[in-house]
């Protein structure tokens, strides 16, 4: 407690310190559709800025010159069809005006079509899964900020809140199509340095699409309220030139492989543990809490509960199969056979939990065929 | 026949509670709309004020994300249906009657019903938040599966809530629309009304097409929840967006239903206190039912993300643009009503000023919003936050303030501490913009909408909107204070009040008696 109550001033001290700029405007972005929604938001904003001095200007004139204390007398019109209609085309002149730049940009944005690369995102409470298509590459990416960070025990980094455990890898200067859909509830995916927002819905595949010729990392977030932790599924996206990027997709592949090979190794209990701990702790902790006691009415606990503590075949099935129509997701394509062994183990055997059994991956990757 | 009327003539209000929970004077009634209106306006105040400090600095200080969700919920659903509509209604139902000549509401007795089904639905609703799982956590426009099948089990007392409201509101709207159209008196012609009148009128007539649209949603989420149906279950065949197209053919049309009355209250305000009649009477009634008729087909501006085809995209931006039109109207209307004026500041008018300009800043960033490419850049960020806090706070709050100084002296018979008032407007004034402003900075630079918590670079901002959300917060302790004090006792006020006031219900003796005008006025 005492630790909280000095740590938080520096921890003030420091947010101000590592904030770079006090941004006040949209991005311009690295895409030639957010440069040009850019120039669309500075012609409406001046336009904007524009009546509004003449209406403010001519209301501060009144105000000043037309009191009753410098002894104005009102004067008694009240209509003048000329002016009336005057202020009703004009507008109207402006707005026909700005609609065509819009159109012209809305129809660019829609246009899905020739995509080098198609890339299906899929929105999960609260991680994203991206899977390339045609090339057999499939994860998944949440936020890789440390819980201490964000409960106040540790020094937030640079980029807080904007980190994942996997960044998207997109290639340079090709046209990659998104195509978005969700598990459970709607999530939006946004990178602002993009230009690109679409809404990720159950049942549904929306389409977007980006060329971006700068290598670099671009962050986003969530931007369609999904549940507890909406604001803590953030969006990494790496842009790569194309070498780097065949390399990356090279690399992956081998990972992969290797991972399955990890399966078929003998693994101790206590090994799986701590693997099960920490698998634990990224992928079930945001529901089932550190405690493992769930949250009363929402989230059930695993301490003490049937299932953790009974024949492990039931225990098995939720995890890989989820729940359907709840929030408990199919984990069988999120974890890797070691992955699932280890966090069913670890739920087995922690919090006060004692089964002893041991759940092996071999088993899982048998399941998971 | 002749006896009866004399002895009703005679008879005040009962004693005790009785008065109140059985009046059927429409003066008793819009009293108990208005304080029931500003105790929600508190609570939710409350929680709005625990969300900014939850927002104050970055990390997780004092509540947790999902009860944060629960806050941001009740925050929007008490504003909406428990501060901004009932004090809408609570001041139609006053000054309505007044300002046509009439006796009382049209339908006295639904009129006491409509109040009291509310501090049962709010009572109901806001008893979710002791329940296993908490309050809804699922935001104001409550879109499905996160509120059907991820809710928690108290979505059923809301849906219960919801129904009540709307039951509420449609009861409210069809006694307003009777008393106007049967009640005025002699000579009063449509085109004699006051404009409040008018844009009471209309809005009646948006709440009774719209409230069974929210009625048959929330229903919808209940069979989804309970009987087995898949409205909006993708996985049983149903249709997610289905939700927000029927949530926003309602929720559109709803935003007029908070901001048309505000645009009757400025237009008497102005011209009593710049003393010259409203510039364009006509272009205002016109300018109004116009933006009526096209709020029916703007609703799906709130979804341009959600993949709609690029036909509709165009339809419903286009369209949209358009509304900017009338409502440029009701604003240049204004100015040029001020326009070689004798205007002097009194309370009411300064909130009234003061709406004109904000309103018409939130006007702006809604036109901004509705250029559709950009909007994908702008929805459900902050930027969506600042806009419809703009038109809602300075917009429909501003209004309700301006009216509540305005008619108070005809209500208490006193008039409040002119004084007081202006303390209490420049907080309120300088306190929304240091809150809302800074929001269109951190929206714009990429902050959702609906997090707990935030990356570091929109730390200073967000620390600056705390600071402005609790002078706001804290400056209606004057207004409270000063209110009471004015029924209290202060100083005798006329029966004219104001020294530029017009029309019917400034005839009447200050306070209005219990029953006025229970022979009608004669309209020249
Ligand atoms: C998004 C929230 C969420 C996450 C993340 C989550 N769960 Fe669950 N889990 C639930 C919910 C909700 C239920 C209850 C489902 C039901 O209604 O039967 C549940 C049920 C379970 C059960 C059955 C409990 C019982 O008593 O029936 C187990 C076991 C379980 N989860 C394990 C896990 C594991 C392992 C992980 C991580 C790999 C995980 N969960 C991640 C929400 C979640
Ligand atoms: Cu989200
Ligand atoms: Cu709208």
């Amino acid at each position: 407690m005492i630790k909280t109550i000095l740590g938080f001033p520096a921890l003030l001290l420091f947010a101000t310190a590592s904030q770079a700029a006090w941004e006040v405007n949209l991005p311009r972005g690295v895409t030639e559709v957010s440069r040009e929604i850019y120039d669309l938001h500075m012609t409406i904003f001046w336009i904007c800025v524009a009546i509004g001095v003449v209406v403010f200007g001519v209301m501060l004139w009144s105000v000043i010159y037309h009191r009753k204390s410098r002894g104005a007398k009102a004067h008694n019109f009240h209509e003048n069809v000329l002016v009336e209609i005057a202020w009703t085309v004009v507008p109207f002149i402006i707005l026909i005006a700005m609609a065509v730049p819009a159109t012209a940009t809305l129809i660019k944005m829609y246009d899905n079509t020739e995509a080098e690369l198609d890339i299906q995102i899929t929105g999960y409470q609260w991680k994203w899964r991206y899977q390339y298509l045609g090339e057999e590459i499939d994860f998944f990416s949440s936020l890789s900020t440390p819980r201490d960070q964000i409960n106040n025990a540790a020094v937030k980094g640079e980029h807080y809140l904007l980190e994942v455990d996997n960044p998207l890898v997109i290639p340079a200067g090709k046209k990659v199509r998104f195509l978005l859909t969700a598990n459970d509830v709607i999530h939006s995916w946004w990178v602002p340095d993009l230009a690109v927002k679409k809404d990720a819905i159950p049942g549904f595949i929306n389409e977007a699409w980006t060329i971006v010729n700068e290598p670099g990392v671009y962050r986003g977030q969530c931007a369609e309220l999904c549940g507890k932790d909406h604001g803590f599924m953030p969006i990494v996206v790496e842009v790569k030139a194309q070498a780097d990027f065949d390399a990356w997709l090279a690399e992956v592949k081998q990972a992969d492989q290797d991972k399955a090979a990890e399966a078929q190794k003998s693994w101790t209990l206590a090994e799986l543990m701590e693997t099960g701990e920490e698998v634990y702790n990224k992928a079930c902790l945001a529901c089932h809490q550190a405690n493992g006691e769930g949250i009363p009415g929402v989230f059930p606990g695993l301490k003490n509960s049937p299932i953790a503590l009974g024949d492990p075949g039931p225990h098995i099935d939720v995890v890989l199969n989820g729940k359907q129509g709840t929030a408990m997701q199919a984990f069988r394509d999120q974890l890797t056979a070691v992955e699932l062994a280890a966090v069913i183990t670890y739920e087995r055997n922690a919090w006060g939990n004692k089964v002893g059994d041991l759940v092996t991956p071999a088993q899982i990757a048998e399941l998971k065929e | 026949m002749n006896t009866s009327v004399a002895v009703s003539h005679h008879h005040g209000p009962a004693s005790g509670i009785s008065r109140w929970l059985f009046t059927t004077n429409h003066k008793d009634i819009g009293t108990l709309y208005l304080w029931f209106s500003f105790l929600m306006f508190l609570t939710g105040g409350c929680m709005a004020l625990l969300i900014r400090a939850e927002l104050f600095q970055p990390g997780l200080q004092l509540i947790q994300p999902d009860f944060f969700n629960q806050m941001t919920t009740m925050h929007g659903l008490i504003m909406v249906f428990g501060a901004v509509m009932p004090a809408f209604v609570g001041l139609a139902n006053w000054m309505i009657p007044l300002m046509v000549g009439a006796p009382d509401m049209a339908l006295p007795r639904m009129n006491n019903w409509s109040f009291w089904i509310l501090p049962f639905a709010f009572a109901m609703m806001i008893s979710t938040l002791f329940m296993d799982g908490g309050a809804p956590n699922f935001g104001w426009t409550f879109y499905a599966p996160l509120s059907t099948t991820y809710a928690p089990p108290s979505v059923t007392f809301f849906i219960f809530a919801v129904h009540m409201m709307g039951i509420s509101s449609i009861m409210g709207a069809i006694n307003i629309i009777a008393t106007i159209l049967n009640l005025r008196a002699p000579g009063m012609t449509m085109m004699k009304l006051p404009l409040f009148v008018w844009t009471w009128l209309i809005t009646a007539f948006l709440l009774i097409a719209v409230m069974p649209v929210l009625a048959g949603v929330v229903t919808m989420m209940l069979m989804d929840i309970h009987f087995g149906t898949s409205f909006f279950d993708a996985a049983g065949g149903g249709d997610p967006v289905l939700f927000q197209h029927v949530f926003w053919f309602f929720g559109h049309p709803e935003v007029y239903i908070m901001i048309l009355p505000a645009f009757g209250i400025v237009s008497e305000i102005i011209p009593t206190f710049a003393r010259k009649k409203l510039f364009g009477y006509a272009s205002m009634v016109y300018a109004t039912a116009s933006i009526a008729v096209l709020s029916f087909v703007v609703w799906a501006h709130h979804m341009f993300t959600v993949g709609l085809p690029l036909a509709g995209e165009l339809f419903f931006m286009f369209a949209t643009m358009l509304i900017a039109v009338p409502t440029g109207v009701k604003v240049f209307n204004w100015v040029a009503t001020m326009f070689r004026g004798s205007m002097t500041f009194e309370t009411p008018m300064l909130f009234a000023l003061a709406f004109v300009v904000l309103f018409t800043i939130g006007g702006f960033s809604g036109l901004m919003l509705a250029i559709a490419p950009v909007d994908f850049q702008y929805h459900d960020t902050y930027f969506v936050v600042a806009h419809f806090h703009y038109v809602l706070v300075p917009g429909a709050v501003f209004a309700i303030m301006a009216g509540a100084y305005y008619w108070l002296p005809k209500w208490c018979g006193n008039y409040y501490n002119e004084t007081m008032g202006k303390v209490h407007f420049w907080c309120n004034f300088i306190g929304v913009n240091i809150t809302f402003f800074p929001m269109h900075f951190i929206g714009l630079a990429g902050m959702p909408r609906r997090i707990p918590d935030y990356a570091l670079q929109f730390a200073d901002f967000n620390a600056i909107a705390t600071v402005g959300a609790f002078i706001f917060g804290f400056s209606q302790l004057i207004f409270l204070y000063n209110v009471i004090s004015c029924i209290r006792n202060s100083k005798p006020a006329s029966d004219r009040v104001w020294e530029g006031s017009h029309g019917l219900e400034w005839t009447v003796a200050s306070p209005a008696p219990y029953h006025s005008f229970s022979e009608p006025p004669q309209v020249k």
